[in-house]
């Protein structure tokens, strides 16, 4: 409330003369400069480095000075500009200019995002000569849809529930897992050979273990969901966080089962709804009388994972038209007031984690019929983390806010990578991938200091009396109660 | 017998950490209703600057004493560690004291990641070991050979922990700080219209819970002797989880459960597998605010519109 009271009564100008704003400015630089130059001396001031075999000091003055004075610079130019007691405070009412571009440009930008997407491998290759040479586009874009997928499907948790998942990762690897124990089956098979036989057990395609990776996905969501979904909203955090890491640890340690720290190797491929991608008379390519190569296959996974991450969208949007989706964005602005109303918080709360869960899943099965192997290495907190993040800085509750985040902060890392001047700058062994997590970790203080509801923030509303009017997210308040 | 004794000492020294990093979470929680997230890597980062200043005291200025040497580092790793941790609360939490719920955990999260993205990118990501600082020990019984030992280090450990709990009770109980502080906790208006500075009252217990976990971190340093810029993520959990155990928001909780954890963990590992001690301890997070969130220590929370 005292934001807003803030906002639309601008405080009185003072009419102070410049040079007493410069001193001032000047002064409160400094001492954020010194603030600064203590925080940084230890961690950047100095380096720890093993020599020989022990451990010695190395000093880093010229870091340290070039951090601190971009502090103190970055300070003084917003007390001059930004922060100026002479500038005007804008008068904010209604949607910013992301919220209007998320609300105008997005509707028109939604098709031709789409276009893009569906035409991207042959973009790619056009652009790059030749299939074999676009592979690295392809295989990008097939993480970044990925990332989309998993914003999507965590986005219904986080963005229209208004659960705060940090472990959406582990609905993740049993997905993933499902796949890869059903299609490899060791453990399976010689638990049943002892009592039904050797050949009783048959190793399953991908395309029957989707289904199954979602459905059992979701059934893990339902049994973690189901004893701590009374509880508030960050002890729920904490024990989701608990329970992937707990997932984790399992999948780490129970050997027999998973294969353990080692992982499961050699899991089948994906397959043309039942014909393989192989060079031989019944492949793919011999059946199309198409010249064999292998990238059809990876053109083929690119196709699924846009399928998959649509498929997602879609049942989103159509949910959110449903009484439980209407009930859901009712849970996240008011909870009490949904209990009032006779809302079976419980439930509501339930089916958004389910859903949630099982989106998660089948990433996770294709994650396995991609890379072919997992372990419990790909499924730690960073992953979930990244994906927490995308939602927020795509605006919680808006697809096509988290769709520009995954490609931004996946796809943007992936470039940077590729980018030579930055070596020159920076040094040969400058690699920017170390510092995505650090990125994501700002990226996600910024956004909640400045933008909490993330760059694209409107609530366009499912339900409305003769005119769709979108609400700008600084309006809404939600979670209070 | 003796292996339960060597491991009650082991879990005691262990839980001396623990609730020494759970009084941050507690404290926090208590006054601002937050789970600050982040308390675990400031606990990693404080002992990153304890380790950086063990090395300059011993090869720059070549102090000798090993307990002059302890007692320098302390100091200077609590007022970096309190500076560090009073800079997090004025840029990353007070922005965000009107917003939505979840907005300062998101907050929480982000700074979490960023310090330990921080202390990778700076430090490097190999394991830092020092070498050891402690090494005397007590043998409290001999048994045909197999000797139950108190180590000084250990010693150091608990003692260090119970004056500065000590000192730390009679600033929250007796001082006006404390009062303040109690006051906030109960009604941040009402303190504020008796003429208590909130802001500054908030970030003070900021200062003191870092001061707190930079005292964890040294004794972790000396202790375990390696530094790792992940070392913040379980720990913490688990602290958090001891703040939870003992009733959050209750100061004697924090250090009866951080006392609690780090047993049930030592006792898990010696008579169950050490494979799934950190599922032992994050079970009991889930069981515990499942089955008694209000702690062993804490009130039921009281649900208001």
């Amino acid at each position: 409330m005292a934001v807003q009271l803030a906002e639309t009564a601008p405080p009185p100008a003072k009419a102070s003369p410049s040079s007493s704003v410069m001193a001032h400015a000047f002064k409160d630089a400094v001492i954020t400069g010194l603030i600064a130059l203590g925080l940084f001396t230890p961690l950047i001031g100095f380096e720890t480095v093993i020599i020989d075999g022990a451990l010695g000091l190395d000093y880093r003055p010229g870091t340290l000075a070039v951090m601190v004075g971009i502090i103190f610079v970055g300070r003084l130019l917003l007390n001059l500009t930004v922060w100026s007691p002479n500038r005007k405070p804008s008068v904010r009412s209604g949607p910013t200019i992301f919220d209007r571009a998320g609300t105008t440009i997005g509707p028109a930008v939604k098709p031709l995002l789409l276009a893009f997407a569906v035409g991207f491998p042959f973009i790619a290759a056009f652009a790059m000569g030749g299939m074999n040479e676009s592979r690295y586009l392809i295989d990008l874009g097939i993480l970044i849809l990925t990332y989309v997928m998993l914003g999507w499907g965590l986005n219904i948790v986080v963005g229209l529930a208004g659960l705060l998942d940090l472990g959406y990762v582990a609905f993740y690897a049993v997905g993933a897992y499902t796949y890869a124990l059903l299609a490899t089956s060791a453990p399976i098979n010689d638990f049943f050979a002892g009592f039904l036989g050797e050949t009783f057990w048959a190793n399953w395609a991908f395309w029957i273990c989707l289904p199954m990776a979602g459905v059992f996905a979701g059934m893990w969501g339902m049994m973690l969901g189901f004893p701590v979904l009374r509880l508030r909203g960050d002890y729920l955090a904490i024990v989701t966080l608990a329970f992937g890491e707990i997932i984790r640890l399992v999948l780490i340690n129970w050997v027999d089962f998973t294969g353990g720290g080692a992982g499961i190797a050699s899991i089948p491929r994906a397959t043309f709804f039942g014909v393989p991608f192989t060079a031989g008379e019944n492949g793919f390519a011999a059946l199309f009388g198409l010249q064999f190569n292998p990238m059809h296959r990876i053109i083929f996974l690119y196709f699924v994972i846009l399928a998959l991450a649509l498929i997602t969208a879609f049942a989103t949007v159509r949910l959110r038209r449903l009484p439980v989706g209407r009930a859901w964005e009712a849970l996240r602005e008011d909870e009490i007031a949904c209990r009032s109303l006779g809302i079976n918080t419980t439930n509501v709360k339930l089916s958004a984690f389910a859903t949630g869960a099982m989106f998660g899943g089948f990433a996770g099965c294709f994650f396995a019929v991609r890379a072919g192997f997992v372990s419990p290495e790909s499924f730690t907190f960073d992953i979930s983390a990244m994906i927490l993040a995308i939602v927020v800085l795509g605006g919680m509750g808006s697809q096509i806010g988290v769709a520009v985040a995954a490609a931004v902060m996946i796809g943007g890392m992936e470039m940077l990578r590729n980018l030579g001047f930055l070596n020159q700058i920076f040094g040969g062994d400058f690699d920017p991938s170390l510092y995505r997590m650090l990125i994501f970790g700002f990226a996600m203080v910024a956004i909640m200091v400045w933008k909490p509801r993330g760059l694209v923030s409107t609530r366009a509303p499912t339900i409305f009396l003769k005119e769709r009017k979108a609400v700008s997210g600084d309006h809404v308040k939600e979670g209070h109660g | 017998m003796d292996v339960f004794i060597q491991q009650l000492i082991n879990g005691l020294t262990l839980g001396s950490i623990y609730g020494l990093i759970a009084i941050g979470y507690t404290m926090v929680f208590g006054i601002i209703g937050m789970v600050n997230f982040a308390h675990g890597d400031v606990f990693m980062v404080s002992s990153f600057i304890a380790l950086i200043c063990f090395l300059l005291v011993t090869t720059v200025l070549g102090i000798t004493s090993i307990f002059l040497a302890l007692a320098i580092v302390l100091v200077v790793a609590m007022f970096f560690t309190s500076l560090t941790n009073w800079a997090i609360e004025r840029v990353a939490y007070r922005p965000l004291r009107g917003s939505f719920r979840l907005a300062p955990m998101i907050s929480a999260i982000g700074m979490s990641i960023f310090l330990a993205n921080f202390v990778q990118v700076s430090q490097g990501p190999r394991n830092k070991p020092v070498p050891p600082m402690v090494t005397d020990v007590i043998v409290l019984m001999d048994n045909n050979g197999y000797q139950v030992t108190l180590a000084w280090k250990q010693v150091i450990i608990m003692v260090v922990t119970a004056v500065l709990l000590m000192g730390f009770w009679y600033l929250v109980q007796k001082t006006s700080l404390g009062r303040a502080q109690r006051a906030v906790e109960q009604d941040r208006k009402m303190a504020a219209l008796l003429g208590i500075n909130v802001d500054h009252t908030i970030s003070l217990t900021f200062v003191i819970g870092a001061a707190l976990a930079a005292v964890a971190g040294v004794m972790y340093l000396m202790y375990y002797g390696v530094a790792h810029f992940a070392d913040g993520f379980v720990p913490g959990v688990k602290a958090f989880t001891a703040a939870v155990l003992g009733g959050i928001g209750s100061l004697p909780g924090a250090v009866l459960g951080g006392l609690l954890i780090g047993l049930i963990e030592v006792f898990w590992s010696a008579y169950f597998s050490i494979e799934y001690k950190d599922v032992a301890a994050f079970s009991i997070l889930a069981i515990t605010l499942i089955f008694m969130p209000q702690g062993l220590l804490g009130r039921p929370e009281v649900e208001k519109v």
